[in-house]
This record gives C-alpha cells, structure tokens and sequence, in this order.
C-alpha cells in the first residue's frame, strides 16, 4: 500500500493530470503535489494522488523497477498486486467526476 | 529448492553492480569483524528483499530486521473491532482491500460481511467518495495507512465530502514509533533504513534529528534491489565508522525537506494522538485522529460505537499465539511462530502479518521464507 507508482502527465487542468501509465490514460489529482506540474513531467502516484514530481534525470531508473514489476504474474507476486491496486486507484479517479466543493 | 523460490530468483537489470555492491557490503561487514543489526521500517523493502533473494547475499554477520513498517499489521485490534461493530450495526464500511481480513478481538470484517455486514474494497479514498454520492446509505471510510496515504485521506476532507460519508481513521505516523523501537530493552538494531516513499512526505530532515538522537545513523532507501543493496552498504559504513547521520540515498523520490504541500494538509485534518500499535506499544503521538475541525466528518463522532458485545464473545484461542508484536518489534521472526505456514496461512489468517501484502509473515509464506535463503547460497 506504500509503494506508489511513476507516469508520464499529459495533460493538466486545475487539480486534475491526465497521466500515462505504461500506455494507459488515467487520471490523478494534484492537491498534495508541492510543485508545479506540466506535460512531460513524470509524477510518482500514490492511492490516486500525484505525491512528488520524480526529477527528469531520474527517471530512467525509476521505471525500470516497475516495467519488471508488472511483467510479474498476479497473485504469485505481492509487489506486483501492490503496483496493480496503485493503478486500479488512478483508474477510479478518472471515472470520477470532481468532487463537490471543488 | 521450492517452486516458489524459482519465480523469485535474483533479476538484476545490472548484476555487475549488484555483485559489485554484495562485495562491498560483504568487505564492511567483515572489516567490522562483529555481529551487525540493522532495522528497515518499511513493508516495501521486506517484499523487495524476499523477492529479490537478497537475504542470500547478505553477509552472515549482517543481521537485516523488518521493523513496524507496515501499517495494516499494527493496527490494533480496537481498531478493527470499532469497524466490525459500525459493520454489524448495519453501516456500510469501504476500506482498503488489505483491512478485510485482519482479525479484531473477535471477528474481521470479512468474518462480519459473511454475517451479511456490508463492506466494499476500495482502492482510494476517492473511490469511497463516488460509493457515498451514489447512495444514501452512510458511508464510512476506515482509512489505514502510514502518512503517504494520509495525505490523501486528509485531500478528499478539505475538498469536501458527501453528508453520508464519514472517516474512522486508523492512520499512524511513522517518525513517533522509530523512537520506540529505538529504545526498547533488548533491541540490538545499530541503524535504521527508512521507507522510499512515506519519506517523500515527511522528508529527509526528519531522520536527521533522528539519528543525533539516538545515536544510530538512518539510510532513506529506495525498493529496488540495487537501491536496498547500496542503502546498506552505506549505512553499515556509518554503523562501523560509529557516524550517527542520516543520508538521502533515494533522492529521486525524498528532499530534505519533504513534500512541504503535504504535510500542511496533513496536519490540517490530522492531529498526532497517542495509541497502541498493535503488539508493538503505545506510541506517543503514532496516531493520526480528526481535528475537531472535522468533527462532523468522524466516523467516531457521528456513530455510538458499542463494542462490548464484540468483547463478550470468547476471543479465538490461537490469537494469543501469535508474535507479530514481537516480529515488528524486531526481536522475533516467523520462524519464532509455532503457527507459520500451519494453521495460520493467508487463505486462513491468524495475525495481522499474514494478512497484510507487506507483512512480513505473508512475505515470508509468499517468497518461501528467511532460512531457505541461506540454503542457496550466495547468489549475487
Ligand atoms: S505466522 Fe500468523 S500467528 Fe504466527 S506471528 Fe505470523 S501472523 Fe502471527
């Protein structure tokens, strides 16, 4: 539940990202992220929450941990099944229309 | 060796590196020419290091401990009972999927939705958000969590919630039960690697004040294997050098400072309590309740909770076997538990630790466990 997961933001309006995650659009808010985000910046996401803004030279790494995390086999791999809840949270934030007082 | 050791076999993306970094981690070791313990305090790094065999590599005189770092596992057992009882009081619980089947005093909330309770998985609070708008059913949201997902919780209250949700939070903050472990009786640990990612709220600085405290240094470490491998390699450098600093070694997620946004919001909603942390202690100022700012979204606040009739059932037996407390204290393993692998599996969870994927009984089970490790040797 701790581990988060990178994306490529695409598009940015008000508080919400769209963010491109291993090929799939979703959306993320950006309320807690403490700077600037514009398109072309990786995000790290937590629950569907954009936390930190992972820098540029960075990013390379980053990703590599997760494409061979994803390539594991659902229900044989704990980290893996992590990194899926972290999309399947962003997913539903996409789904979601903004919340009331916004 | 097992079946599940071959899906879990070292994948270096740079094994040149890994084996350059087992080398030296081994030459510390040995160049110290005792005994070393050291803490890591995150559920993450322990999946990662069973994952990724890396128990093997380390060297026999370096003692790698999983501390109380993860969340589901210490929440205590009131906790999930006050869940249980709003669930069989006919309130509709959303929760994370992790919390389902974590024993209370007496039941889960899976053992309760069996009972015909009504209880929804979620994967973000958000989601809990949208079940609320789409009924009038009252909605509560028991949120666990270390301060990364706090954060969140603490954004969906500011920006407004439905009058049919409320929270019951059993989130806890990590820098208060750092402190604890650091000083309790019996504790050998000689330095602490921190968590990747509930740093990147709190900071780097935070560990800083830390370690001067207590005289033990602190490595913020990434989850990759070459990140867990190079953490400990700088901190038993510290350990051995008796240099009691905190270094950053996972700059592309933590700062100095921390995420400055994030903990204004969280400390907006959230004020630190203390409470219990299940098996562990009581941890000043490790729980994370709803100002009274919010009191009209607390899930305690809106609802009588009766939990007595919960703690008038006989609590199951075997509970009181369990040692996840002593496990995320760092003084035992599974290995300890009479019950590991036997009558306490994931598909039929005693403790805490089997249930939670970062747990470190579950990892255990998952991954094939610590003593079979040593077995295959060194394999970086
Ligand atoms: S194996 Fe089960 S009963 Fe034993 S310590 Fe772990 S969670 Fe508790």
């Amino acid at each position: 539940m701790c581990l988060g997961v990178p994306g490529r933001v695409i598009a940015v309006d008000g508080m919400i990202a769209t963010v491109d995650f291993w090929g799939v659009k979703k959306q993320v808010r950006l309320d807690v992220i403490d700077e600037p985000v514009t398109p072309g910046d990786y995000v790290l996401n937590h629950v569907g929450y954009a936390i930190r803004r992972i820098p540029p030279e960075d990013i390379g790494e980053t990703l590599a941990l997760y494409d061979e995390l994803l390539a594991g086999k659902s229900g044989a791999d704990l980290m893996a099944d992590d990194v899926r809840g972290e999309l399947a949270a962003s997913v539903t934030a996409s789904a979601s229309p903004r919340p009331a007082n916004d | 060796m097992t079946d599940s050791w071959s899906t879990t076999e070292m994948r270096f993306r740079d094994p040149a590196r890994a084996r350059a970094l087992a080398a030296r981690l081994a030459e510390v070791v040995e160049g110290a020419g005792r005994k070393i313990s050291v803490m890591h305090v995150c559920g993450s790094h322990e999946q990662a290091i069973a994952k990724y065999g890396l128990r093997a590599s380390f060297p026999k005189q370096l003692e790698v401990i999983m501390g109380p770092g993860c969340p589901v596992c210490v929440t205590d057992l009131p906790e999930v009972d006050e869940a249980v009882a709003l669930a069989r009081a006919g309130v509709r619980i959303a929760t994370y999927g992790d919390m389902l089947k974590v024993p209370g005093t007496s039941m889960s909330l899976a053992d309760a939705q069996t009972e015909g309770a009504k209880v929804d998985i979620v994967y973000s609070v958000m989601q809990a958000v949208e079940l609320a708008k789409s009924t009038t059913d009252e909605i509560v949201f028991f949120a666990s969590g270390f301060e990364t997902t706090a954060v969140a919780t603490a954004a969906v209250i500011v920006q407004g919630v439905p009058k049919n949700f409320s929270v019951l939070s059993a989130h806890k903050y990590i820098p208060p039960v750092m402190e604890i472990v650091a000083e309790m009786p019996g504790a050998t640990v000689e330095g602490f690697l921190a968590a990747g990612h509930a740093a990147t709220i709190t900071g780097s600085a935070i560990f800083e004040r830390f370690a001067a405290r207590h005289h033990k240094p602190v490595v913020v470490a990434g989850f990759e294997p070459l990140d867990i491998l190079a953490g400990l390699v700088a901190l038993v450098e510290l350990v051995v050098a008796g240099n009691a600093t905190a270094i950053n070694a996972y700059p592309r997620c933590v700062s100095r400072d921390g995420n400055k946004v994030a903990q204004a919001l969280l400390w907006k909603v959230f004020r630190a309590t203390g409470g219990r942390w299940r098996g562990i202690a009581h941890v000043p100022s490790g729980n994370l309740r709803l100002r009274d700012e919010y009191a009209d979204v607390d899930a305690r606040r809106r609802f009588t909770i009766d939990m007595q009739s919960l703690w008038d059932m006989a609590p199951p037996a075997l509970v009181a076997q369990c040692v996840c407390g002593d496990i995320m204290a760092g003084i035992a393993s599974p290995s300890a538990c009479n019950l590991f692998g036997k009558a306490c599996t994931p598909e039929t969870p005693v403790g805490a630790c089997m249930v939670s994927s970062e747990g470190t009984c579950r990892i255990w089970h998952q991954y094939g466990g610590h003593p079979d490790l040593v077995r295959i040797g060194r394999a970086v």
